[in-house]
């Protein structure tokens, strides 16, 4: 074979969603970066749901927008409905999702790549990935080797300082509808089968996980008027905050909603042993979030009903998407089975529903960098780091891009710990904890979920995205001043008083409100759940027009103080055990008194501060008072 | 929960867990001599230990700042200003005069004040990482760590045994439920569905709220068993207050602990019922003269009920009910009270019953207080006054079955705190916040009594939503 080199700084294997993203924060600093893809054709595709955000995942797809990611925009451009979620509820859970034409999402991230400098897309096969040794200095820090550059199937090597693997689901995948195997990736793309074995070879333990699709089907085929017909918002809400919500508004394409019955159930359970999953075949774990209609069937036989979305793929398409109905049986099960849908009597078939199995990244390998702990400059993200879901992966993507262009260009890393985003839940979850599943996000997991809000992603994160490269000076300081007209607001509010006139009173009775008994501050009079900052305009005659994302996080602020400072002290806890570090060489061993279960979960995760070792399983307290203790001991040692 | 080690004043019991003898209560932090200041009284009763000078020892008294400065016990507390001090902080110890009682009100005060409870081998810690203990002790303090841990894992699961830990379990089971179900609502709102949750979580709470109170009162319950009721005798002259006081002393099974000589009027003498402690107090006055009211008069008869968590009234049966018995009794009225007709065997003479009580006292009586008869002189009767008390404070249980209280402080903090937050809950309720709110503090119950029973609170939640409910399209 001959050996053909070609030179580049940054390696991304993968166009997926973490792929993009990655490769996008390479370049943008300057650094040359390629991308391999098994499809040029089918950048940014998505192979499951037709939907991008959504609870706790709209969160992620806000702060990867704040950090300077291009997800928000493409979405922008390409959905055909949205929708704010729980706006119900309180404004921490809040959540956009936007329906997306596939087609066009996929086609607008490539024009995305394409026009930015430095970033080469190349359809390969990369098939190993090659190391040097490491010098003293990198050992120290617990490197045993350091990458070198890959090699793709025609041969040539390519070296580069950094690689980012973005695998998703095509390491040595296969996809099962019932008996029916097809060594493939998703939607019939090609798998990659060689790379694993280069993996393993430098020392990276894989594991297999699986997840499903449901069926496409002919919208031809399709009786909507069965079903309830689901709307988007009106005024739409673009996900970016660079996006102007006037240039978005536009006629959305509607969804359907329908529901299984007792006689799907049947059906299914009549053929549950020819479920590849129930019957043994698949060996990968699968997501208990996003179960197949088959596990809800038999994990809930009390339901009677289960929901169903048919959903829009695109408007190139009428192939509609059978939200709520993914599964792994049969073909023919599966045809009998979504007939029975109110609907979908006369359905046919597209794209049969699958289960996919592949190759993925046991937890506890990566540092907080996304990192390859052993392996200097071999970074990971998306599906292959274990976790499912576009949002996911494209958030690890570019925190991952961050982070390799941080090491080339000598910067220091961004963190993003738990007080200050989802991503920084994500990426502590995955690799602190013993992920046994597809790792989705869930605003259940963020415990500091009332700072960490959709609507305030700018102010948390901008400027770290200023500081990584991927935010320009304006939109840094269009952020700074929003803060500052919000400080300003707020402070003003707090500050101006009404006193209890007859007028004001009279005002309080209009509006269900009660009489002030003392002279009260606008702040206070916001509070009240009856009134608002627009409720109590007539109140305040002083008051300039703000624009209304300033207006919102005043409200916020003034409304929920209680709450918000209640969490920021826990914050403040949370961050004492976070500035604890631990040194990279720390032995385990050398530490008297640990219990023999927290000595052995330490070494497998090796955290890299106190906090981190707190939350992993198995280290109690009294576990960590002793490490506090050793780490002070080191100190002396070293005098 | 991990607690943060530095910034925090932290408290404990220094001395062994016992009946008997002095017992040290330590106190270490920034903040030691403010917290121990809120709950002291000099000498003259002024609040003034904020003025103590490093170093000394001062004699005064430990007060319930939130019960108008009831004096709990009389101490002598000593103050060490960091870096001179074992843990190189601020530390005030107080020398109280021992009892499980006493020392875990004292603790209890401290708490409410500011501090936390220490966790093993917290003091020694400190003291290493503030540089008092040197590298050689390292390993040491490690192994004490270690050690003082397991140990007090194992004992507090001890005495978990049985109905209080399935009563947490069961109580976090409910509240992991809720929590699931608003977090999968929250997740997959187009499935689950809040409408007219809040009024029904409210109702679950609320509950959940006083099944933990209850839990508390065990609480209490289980430290009386430890450590004693506070008891007064009261009643008109030779109606047979010190025959009691020595029949109750001459019990076989009575451990009387003597502590005359010190100058404390508050317990006197300490006896023991079978399992049940009785704290009396006075009891000086009435081997005196045997006439407390007489001798101190009705004021001082009144703080002395006050301050008692039972009265044993005791009554001439022989004799006519005068007015001075219905002073008496009145001051009775809203405490634990046990009538005693004394004297039973005087058949003859007999002029008060039971059934004739009511009629006596029309005004004074509190129908509810049990009465007994018995013969002092014969010594008949008393296992039906252990019976009475029994029912009064243990709900009848006399045979102990230690695993159905909660004895230690610890979890008692700890429950307490699960209680606030529910009570958190039902604010946000009542204030119309929305479900997601909720969860904040139905978290943070959760994980206090997860420490009760030693449980990490871990993935849980995700655990439950998965299990409970479909998720997921």
């Amino acid at each position: 074979m001959s050996d053909f080199r070609e030179k580049t700084d940054v390696v991304v294997v993968g166009a997926g969603h973490a792929g993009c993203e990655a490769a996008l924060a390479a370049a943008k600093n300057g650094l040359s970066t390629i991308i391999f893809t098994m499809s040029a054709d089918n950048i940014a595709f998505m192979p499951c749901n037709p939907h991008i955000g959504g609870s706790s995942k709209g969160h992620l797809v806000r702060e990867i927008d704040a950090l300077g990611g291009m997800m928000g925009k493409v979405i922008d451009k390409t959905f055909l409905q949205s929708k704010m979620l729980n706006t119900s509820k309180g404004p921490a859970v809040h959540s956009l999702r936007c329906q997306a034409d596939k087609m066009e999402y996929s086609k607008e991230m490539r024009r995305v790549l394409e026009k930015q400098d430095n970033l080469t897309i190349k359809q390969a096969e990369v098939s190993e990935i090659l190391f040097d040794d490491v010098d003293d200095c990198l050992a120290a820090e617990g490197y045993k080797r350091k990458v070198c550059g890959v090699k793709i199937t025609s041969g040539i090597i390519y070296e580069a300082k950094a690689v980012i693997l973005c695998t998703g689901t095509y390491l040595k995948s296969r996809c099962l509808t019932g008996e029916s195997i097809t060594y493939s990736g998703p939607n019939g793309l090609l798998p990659s089968n060689n790379l694993s074995v280069s993996l393993v070879d430098s020392g990276i333990e894989l594991r297999r996980f699986k997840t499903g699709t449901p069926a496409r089907m002919d919208g031809n085929s399709i009786d909507f008027s069965k079903m309830s017909e689901q709307f988007g918002d009106n005024p739409i809400i673009p996900f970016s905050f660079d996006t102007d919500p006037e240039s978005i508004q536009k006629k959305q394409v509607s969804c359907y909603l329908t529901y299984t019955n007792e006689r799907t159930h049947e059906i299914i359970r009549n053929n549950i042993h020819r479920s590849p999953i129930y019957a043994g075949v698949i060996e990968g774990v699968g997501p208990r979030y996003c179960p197949s209609i088959e596990d809800k069937v038999v994990k809930f036989p009390d339901h009677t009903r289960h929901q169903v979305f048919v959903e829009p793929e695109g408007t190139y398409t009428n192939e509609m998407y059978i939200d709520g109905m993914s599964s792994s049986l049969p073909e023919d099960v599966q045809i009998q089975m979504y007939r029975t849908v109110p609907g979908l009597e006369n359905c046919r078939i597209v794209k049969a529903a699958y289960a996919i199995e592949y190759d993925c990244l046991c937890p506890g390998q990566l540092r907080p960098t996304l990192e390859i702990k052993h392996l200097r400059g071999l970074f990971s993200a998306g599906q292959f780091n274990g976790s499912s879901g576009y949002e996911e992966a494209a958030a690890q993507g570019l925190y991952a891009g961050i982070n390799a262009t941080n090491q080339i260009l000598g910067k220091e890393y961004m963190t993003i710990d738990r007080s200050e985003g989802y991503i920084g839940v994500l990426i502590d979850d995955l690799v602190t904890k013993e992920n046994l599943e597809p790792y989705r996000m869930m605003t259940s997991r963020a415990e500091y979920r009332l700072l960490l809000r959709q609507d305030n992603a700018d102010i948390r994160l901008r400027a770290k995205g200023y500081e990584a490269g991927l935010i320009n000076k304006e939109q840094y300081e269009h952020v700074l001043e929003k803060i500052e007209l919000i400080n300003r607001e707020i402070e003003r509010l707090k500050n101006t008083t009404v006193g209890a006139s007859a007028e004001i009173q009279k005002f309080m009775e209009e509006h269900g409100s009660a009489p002030l008994k003392t002279a009260t501050s606008l702040a206070e009079l916001i509070c009240r759940p009856e009134l608002s900052y627009w409720g109590i305009m007539e109140l305040d005659p002083e008051r300039r027009l703000l624009p209304y994302d300033v207006i919102e996080q005043v409200e916020i602020s003034i409304r929920y103080e209680g709450y918000i400072k209640r969490q920021e002290r826990q914050v403040e806890q949370f961050k004492k055990l976070e500035k604890k570090l631990i040194p990279a060489d720390i032995d385990y061993n050398d530490v008297g008194s640990l219990r023999i279960e927290a000595r052995q979960k330490l070494e497998k995760f090796r955290p890299v501060n106190i906090g981190q070792a707190s939350r992993i399983g198995g280290v109690n307290p009294a576990d960590i008072s002793v490490l506090i203790i050793y780490l002070d001991s080191l100190k002396y040692r070293n005098d | 929960m991990l607690n943060d080690f530095s910034d925090d004043t932290i408290c404990a019991i220094a001395t062994a867990m016992s009946d008997a003898g002095i017992g040290i209560i330590r106190v270490s932090g920034r903040e030691a001599l403010n917290i121990v200041s809120k709950i002291y009284l000099s000498a003259r009763k002024e609040k003034n230990l904020i003025s103590h000078e490093p170093n000394t020892i001062k004699f005064g008294y430990v007060c319930d700042p939130e019960n108008d400065d009831e004096i709990i016990d009389e101490v002598m507390v000593s103050y060490m200003k960091g870096p001179h001090s074992y843990t190189r902080e601020d530390v005030v110890e107080i020398n109280s005069h021992g009892g499980m009682l006493v020392m875990n009100r004292i603790l209890e005060l401290l708490l409410k004040g500011g501090s936390r409870l220490a966790e093993p081998g917290e003091f020694t810690k400190r003291a290493f990482l503030n540089g008092r203990i040197d590298l050689a002790k390292a390993e040491a303090v490690m192994d004490i760590i270690s050690a003082q841990n397991d140990f007090a894992l194992d004992s507090s699961r001890r005495q978990l045994q049985g109905s209080i830990s399935n009563e947490v379990i069961s109580l976090r089971k409910e509240i992991l439920y809720q929590m699931a179900f608003i977090e999968s609502a929250l997740d997959d709102p187009e499935n689950y569905d809040l409408d007219g949750y809040p009024e029904k979580v409210r109702e679950i709470v609320y509950k959940e709220t006083g099944r933990i109170e209850s839990l508390l009162q065990t609480a209490d319950e289980g430290l009386i068993r430890k450590d004693g009721i506070k008891t007064v005798i009261v009643g008109r002259p030779n109606a047979g207050k010190s025959s009691l006081l020595n029949a109750l002393s001459g019990n076989e099974r009575a451990i009387v602990t003597d502590i005359a000589g010190t100058t404390r009027d508050v317990i006197e003498e300490t006896v023991r019922l079978g399992d049940i402690v009785l704290h009396l107090i006075d009891t000086a006055g009435i081997r005196a003269t045997d006439d407390v009211i007489e001798k101190i008069g009705v004021y001082r008869a009144k703080e002395k009920i006050e301050e008692a968590q039972l009265c044993l009234y005791i009554l001439d049966s022989t004799s006519d009910v005068n007015e001075e018995d219905r002073e008496i009794l009145n001051l009775c009225r809203g405490k634990k009270t046990i009538i005693i007709l004394n004297k039973n065997d005087l058949k003859d003479d007999i002029k008060i019953s039971g059934d004739i009580l009511p009629m006596m006292f029309s005004e004074e009586l509190d129908v509810s207080f049990p009465v007994i008869s018995i013969s002092l002189l014969k010594g008949e009767g008393l296992d039906d006054l252990k019976q009475k008390i029994s029912d009064l404070f243990l709900g009848g249980e006399l045979v102990p079955k230690q695993e159905v209280y909660i004895t230690n402080i610890r979890h008692k903090e700890l429950l307490s705190k699960a209680c606030e937050s529910l009570k958190l809950v039902l604010k946000s309720i009542e204030d119309g916040m929305s479900e997601d709110f909720y969860t904040v503090d139905l978290t943070n119950a959760y994980t206090f009594l997860g420490e009760i029973i030693g449980e990490e609170v871990g993935d849980d939640l995700v655990e439950e939503i998965f299990s409970k409910f479909c998720m997921g399209k």
